[in-house]
């Protein structure tokens, strides 16, 4: 028996972002026709890795070999050509082209689109049947789910005729049945010998689809061990460090009074479109209500109308008093005022000023504090001090508050806006994606800093994509589907299997197979957006 | 990290911006024949070696803070506003309504009242391109530029129909009063024995550009009203989640710049040609770009910027009076600038970067 | 107002809608890769200068129009220098390109000819003239369709008839070709197309390029074709309503051929009228003048209809981090 070559061997790559070393002399095979893991935490590198690999980023050392051959990818075109395809964490799609023209873009044949597009419209055909990616291939992108979106990445590469697919986190955007069914095709390209990489921050993931997986740490490749001879927690340690607390401990939920009454919150959006139809909730002091769903259902929308930036209609009420949800009285600012704070899901985009130092940015949405001020200007000085007590208090590091956001990392970056947030002492937390982008040190202090909160009888509004999260913190789970909430849960008396069908918008279990009822789901509310995108 | 520390971001890159203009402007002298070294010379000699050319530098200089604060003022809430040239135009009008209708005691109550005047004018012709930004997302840069030939249209407009002099020729108003004339830097700073600034145009408006440059860095670095429009500039996303409302800063951001914008006019109307004429404002409001953008939009940069320009406007004066080179020698060197501080600072950015990380690197 | 009126306004229309069309589909080509381009004033005044300083020095109106289309290129690639390669402000590097050309025209026309920034007039093979269409003569005598003909549709240069041209031309490149899906994806999203390993600092280049060649043709017309000869500032603002038309026209060709030829008519009415009495009110000549502007802001405004950008317009493409 003659050995195979590795489909994919990388020997000592490295590469810096100025300062910054992303990855060091990592080196790694993948064997042909093998699923193969990579895992780590935010920021270990793993995308940067695998950006390389696919041409999009270039290595400043190190060699490529692909099915036993050197080879050099100076850019995407070179990878396409060595039979590389790469599904990214956020999708490479033109969101006004219909589905068949993403797919030919960059394959076209020849030099007028017609042919090319009646010969693609041919293979989608044949690759639908082929691996149950079933889509309609005139479909404008933009009002595609973010499932079916992930789906046209996958046809892009396997119409360029990939054998080996990257794919950066791929189920952060479906539904856990959609994750089912996207390993089902993984599984089905792993049999007809094609060679894929996962990258996940999932153990679970890793345990269930993957041969052998490699773990990286700080940019460097820390073990690659085969799946069967290892188990999570193994996993766990290697990815930190040292041992991690995979549950958080809290006491059972005492609930007190209502805190925050949402009755018929209606959102329509700038294009007409209705994010919120008719959401009811209430929030008791003393208790975590968590919000799941995939991204892009509306929960964005409803953590902005409660932190007064998006105009609604219908009813919120904030210790029974009625809050404004138009007009001048309903901004950030008075949202604070009443006593509502907010640690929102993107805190690049939203949560810091990223050029502002840190210091500037603990005053941020509370600059008109009056311990802020000094006559007409700014008490910088007090400012300062005061970032400097909250910095020592959630152990930012490093504890510089002239240091500009953009120059923490991300968990650090994420504590600046917990501890802004949350030492107002506010009757109710408004928390989106707490834990985005965050290392498992900082994941551990933000969760047990939105626990003691609850604790202290306040209320928390907790909105996350990541399943366990939700299980592990909330005390109770609404789940959001196409701007309704489909149902509520005991958080101590559901499971994953349970929340994922309500994400899907089925409430009774269906007596087709769950995908057919999840896809279902998905094409009428596709259909929906369509319409309503005119 | 950052790649480079602020002192080089803020001094190195203009300066060798600045550098790298000069040379293409030698260059562009050279090929139409003529000898930038005494190009150079007459320009220095022009502009700077008598009193009287420092007279006419600071008065430019002075025109070149206003309208660079104007545009910095708009930079810092990420607005570009082109319209400096209209809203100084409207300023103008602004003045002269001022002075002309309303009978004045003494030059420096007629100042407050002009200064008013054209920064309330200034403000109004930015307000709309604001308000339409902020309401309807028109562009600002497209309207601004529109704007600015509306203003020329509407003040030559004025001038021919309703406020030139019966009989008089040219579009103009008829001369100030003498009591709102303001005192020059002639009157200021001669003795009885020696005759400083003779002729020049320079005047007290110049320290009330040196004192708006102040305010405006307080306003900026130290008020929450700049902290929103620096928050607001760097982040929309995180201005409304913080509260602050975009339209609002939009809206006060631009006003101030056009009032800045509008100041202009006090030194050429008010300070230098006593009347209003048609196209007092000679470009100032464009030159307030490469200012604030040579200036890093700082208002310590946009005074050195200011004078700066202030010098080559002047120098330009002179050689176009002494040489065969034409005054558009400035609009070049001005292009020159614009395109090195704005548009092409990565060119002189990346390879500064590159040589402070090798630096670091050497010594970590 | 007769026929014959109404033909002269309606064919001076034409001939001031040319300059902007071209303009306005070089803008087009540029903005759709994702390129913002408020420069196309000053090339087109580098363009128109070049082209009638030529044609003045070798008598030869196509070799002007090639220095025309020569210059033009020069400031695009700068304008593709700073906004593809080193990533720069597009607004302020178009900016930069207005003043550089409108400084370098006064300051080479000064050095060449000595004419207060003006070049000579020019004359003869220095102009395109205009070109009479097969059978003009013959059918003038039919009733309106021959006048029509003959009048408005015959008669003008051949820069004319390109650019009413290059408008199906353009939309046909755009969305038939395989360029033309790389270009519009490119400023939708050029991550995308960057991915699918196609270049995204060479589409951009070359859409830049395109807008180099329409508005060198377009400044070139202007010098040689709509008159005779340069003069200081003849652009008088054509590139900014030339992009207010394609913000009009939202990015599309033959929308952007209406909204030029209504800028053209606005134009037209105000060089025919000075000062037009309505009766109760006589609007002045600056009125006049300054109605396309006006005209622009309130189409900017939106009141007649939302446009929305490329989505990747005015930013530098920058791959993650």
């Amino acid at each position: 028996m003659t050995q195979t070559a590795p489909a994919i061997e990388l020997k000592g790559i490295s590469k810096a972002f100025g300062p910054v070393q992303a990855n060091k002399d990592i080196s790694i095979r993948v064997m042909p026709g093998t699923i193969h893991g990579i895992i780590g935490e935010n920021g270990a590198g793993k995308s940067t890795l695998m950006s390389i690999l696919y041409g999009f980023y270039k290595a400043d050392a190190g060699e490529i070999f692909i099915q036993g051959q050197k080879t050099t990818i100076p850019d995407s075109q070179a990878a396409i050509a060595a039979g590389i395809g790469m599904v990214f964490q956020h999708f490479k799609l033109v969101p006004n082209f219909t589905v068949l023209e993403n797919v030919i873009l960059g394959a076209e044949d020849g030099e007028l689109l017609k042919p090319s597009l009646a010969k693609a419209r041919e293979a989608l055909t044949d690759l639908a049947a082929e691996y149950e990616l079933k889509i309609n291939p005139d479909a404008v992108v933009e009002t595609l789910s973010v499932g079916h979106q992930q789906r046209v990445e996958i046809l892009k590469a396997l119409y360029r005729q990939a054998d080996i697919l990257i794919l950066d986190e791929p189920t952060g955007v479906l539904t856990p049945a959609e994750a089912d069914q996207l390993f089902r095709i993984l599984n089905r390209l792993r049999e007809e010998g094609k060679t894929i990489i996962l990258i996940t921050h999932k153990l679970r993931e890793i345990m269930d689809i993957t041969d052998t997986v490699s773990v990286m740490r700080r940019g460097e490749m820390t073990a690659t061990v085969k799946t069967a001879e290892t188990d999570p927690e193994a996993l766990a340690e290697l990815m930190v460090g040292r041992k991690v607390l995979l549950r958080v401990d809290k006491q059972p939920a005492e609930p007190g009074a209502p805190i925050l009454q949402v009755r018929g919150l209606r959102v329509v959006d700038g294009d007409g479109v209705e994010r919120l139809k008719g959401i009811d909730l209430e929030v008791h002091a003393g208790e975590i209500l968590g919000i799941a769903g995939v991204a892009g259902n509306g929960q964005s929308e409803l953590l902005e109308v409660l932190g007064g930036y998006r105009d609604a209609t219908g009813e919120v009420r904030l210790n029974g008093d009625v809050i404004d949800l138009t007009g001048k009285k309903s901004d950030g600012q008075s949202r604070r005022k009443r006593g509502i704070a907010h640690v929102p899901e993107d805190r690049q985009r939203e949560g810091l000023i990223m050029d502002y130092h840190a210091w500037e940015n603990v005053a941020f949405g509370y600059h008109h504090d009056a311990a802020y001020q000094s006559g007409i200007l700014m008490n910088n000085a007090a400012i300062k001090a005061d970032t400097e007590r909250k910095m020592e208090k959630f152990d930012v590091r490093p504890p510089d508050p002239n240091l500009a956001a953009k120059n923490f990392s991300g968990g650090n970056q994420q504590k600046i806006v917990v501890a802004r947030e949350i030492e107002r002492n506010p009757d109710l937390l408004l928390v989106g994606q707490p834990t985005r982008g965050v290392d498992i040190g900082a994941i551990e202090f933000i969760h047990q800093q939105i626990v003691s909160l609850r604790e202290a009888g306040k209320a928390v509004l907790l909105v996350s994509v990541e399943l366990d999260e939700i299980l592990s913190l909330a005390d109770r789970v609404a789940v959001m589907f196409d701007g309704v909430i489909m149902g509520e849960r005991r958080a101590s008396e559901t499971d994953e299997k349970e929340l994922g069908l309500l994400m899907a918008g089925i409430t009774e279990m269906p007596d087709k197979p769950i995908i057919d009822a999840v896809e279902e789901q998905l094409a009428a509310k596709e259909a929906r957006e369509a319409k309503q995108h005119g | 990290m950052d790649r480079m520390p602020h002192w080089a971001d803020a001094v190195l890159v203009p300066l060798i911006s600045l550098i790298l203009a000069a040379i293409l402007s030698a260059l562009v002298i050279i090929g139409i024949g003529e000898d930038p070294v005494a190009a150079f010379n007459l320009m220095v000699e022009g502009a700077l070696m008598r009193s009287a050319g420092w007279g006419y530098t600071l008065y430019y200089a002075t025109n070149f803070m206003f309208t660079g604060l104007a545009v910095a003022v708009a930079f810092h809430a990420r607005m570009f506003n082109i319209g400096g040239e209209g809203q100084a135009t409207l300023g103008g009008l602004g003045v002269a309504l001022v002075l002309l209708y309303i009978p004045w005691p003494h030059w420096s109550l007629a100042l407050l009242a002009a200064t008013l005047g054209a920064a309330a004018f200034g403000a109004i012709w930015a307000f709309i391109p604001a308000y339409l930004q902020a309401k309807r997302g028109s562009h600002i840069v497209i309207t601004t530029i529109m704007f600015n030939f509306i203003a020329a249209a509407f003040l030559n407009y004025v001038l021919v129909n309703l406020l030139r002099p019966q009989g008089a020729m040219d579009p103009a108003t008829e001369k100030f009063p003498e009591a709102t004339h303001l005192p020059t830097f002639r009157d200021m700073f001669s003795s009885a024995e020696t005759i400083m600034f003779r002729g020049a145009p320079a005047n007290v408006t110049f320290f009330l550009a040196v004192i708006a440059c102040l305010v405006v860095w307080l306003l900026l670095w130290r008020t929450r009203l700049g902290y929103e429009i620096r928050a607001f500039g760097h982040s929309e996303s995180a201005a409304k989640y913080a509260g602050i409302s975009p339209v609002r800063i939009t809206v006060i951001a631009m006003l101030i710049s056009g009032a800045l914008a509008g100041m202009m006019a006090l030194n050429t109307t008010q300070g230098e040609s006593e009347r209003l004429i048609l196209n007092a404002t000679e470009g100032a409001g464009f030159i307030g770009i490469a200012v604030a953008l040579m200036g890093r939009s700082h208002p310590f940069g946009v005074f050195l910027a200011a004078i700066l320009f202030g010098f080559l406007f002047q120098g330009g004066a002179e050689l176009a009076l002494w040489t065969n080179i034409p005054r558009e020698l400035i609009v070049v060197i001005q292009a020159l600038v614009i395109l090195f501080t704005g548009a092409l600072d990565n060119m002189v950015r990346m390879p500064l970067e590159r040589v402070f990380l090798a630096l670091r690197r050497k010594e970590g | 107002m007769d026929l014959f009126t109404i033909l002269q306004v309606l064919d001076s229309t034409v001939r001031l809608a040319t300059p902007l069309l071209l303009a306005c589909l070089a803008g087009l080509f540029s903005e759709r890769a994702g390129i913002f381009d408020i420069g196309l004033e000053g090339k087109m005044l580098a363009a128109a200068f070049f082209a009638a300083a030529l044609a003045a020095i070798t008598g030869s109106v196509w070799l002007g129009l090639l220095a025309g289309i020569a210059a033009s290129l020069m400031l695009s690639a700068i304008h593709g220098l700073a906004s593809i390669t080193f990533r720069g402000n597009q607004l302020i590097s178009g900016v930069a390109i207005n003043f550089l050309a409108a400084g370098m025209t006064v300051l080479i026309a000064q050095d060449l000819f000595s004419q207060g920034g003006r070049t000579p007039s020019l004359i003869g093979k220095g102009r395109f003239e205009p070109i009479t269409l097969p059978f003009a003569e013959e059918v003038i005598d039919i009733p309106v369709l021959g006048p029509i003909y003959y009048e408005l549709i015959s008669g003008h240069s051949i820069l004319v008839y390109v650019a009413f041209l290059m408008v199906p031309l353009s939309w046909w490149v755009l969305f038939r070709t395989r360029f033309g899906l790389r270009l519009r994806a490119v400023g939708e999203n050029p991550a995308a197309v960057d991915t699918a390993g196609v270049s995204v600092v060479g589409l951009r280049y070359a859409a830049v390029a395109i807008c180099g060649v329409l508005c060198g043709i377009a400044g070139a017309y202007l010098a040689t074709g709509l008159q005779a000869g340069f003069v200081k500032d003849m652009t008088a603002g054509r590139g900014f309503i030339a992009l207010a038309a394609l913000i009009f026209a939202k990015w599309r060709p033959w929308y952007a051929l209406y909204a030029c030829l209504l800028f053209g008519l606005l134009q037209a009415v105000a060089l025919r009228y000075q000062n037009i009495d309505l009766g109760l009110i006589t609007l002045p000549v600056q009125f006049m003048d300054a109605l396309p502007y006006v005209l622009t802001v309130v189409i900017l405004a939106g009141f007649v209809g939302k446009a929305i950008p490329p989505r990747a317009g005015g930013q530098p493409y920058v791959k993650e981090r």
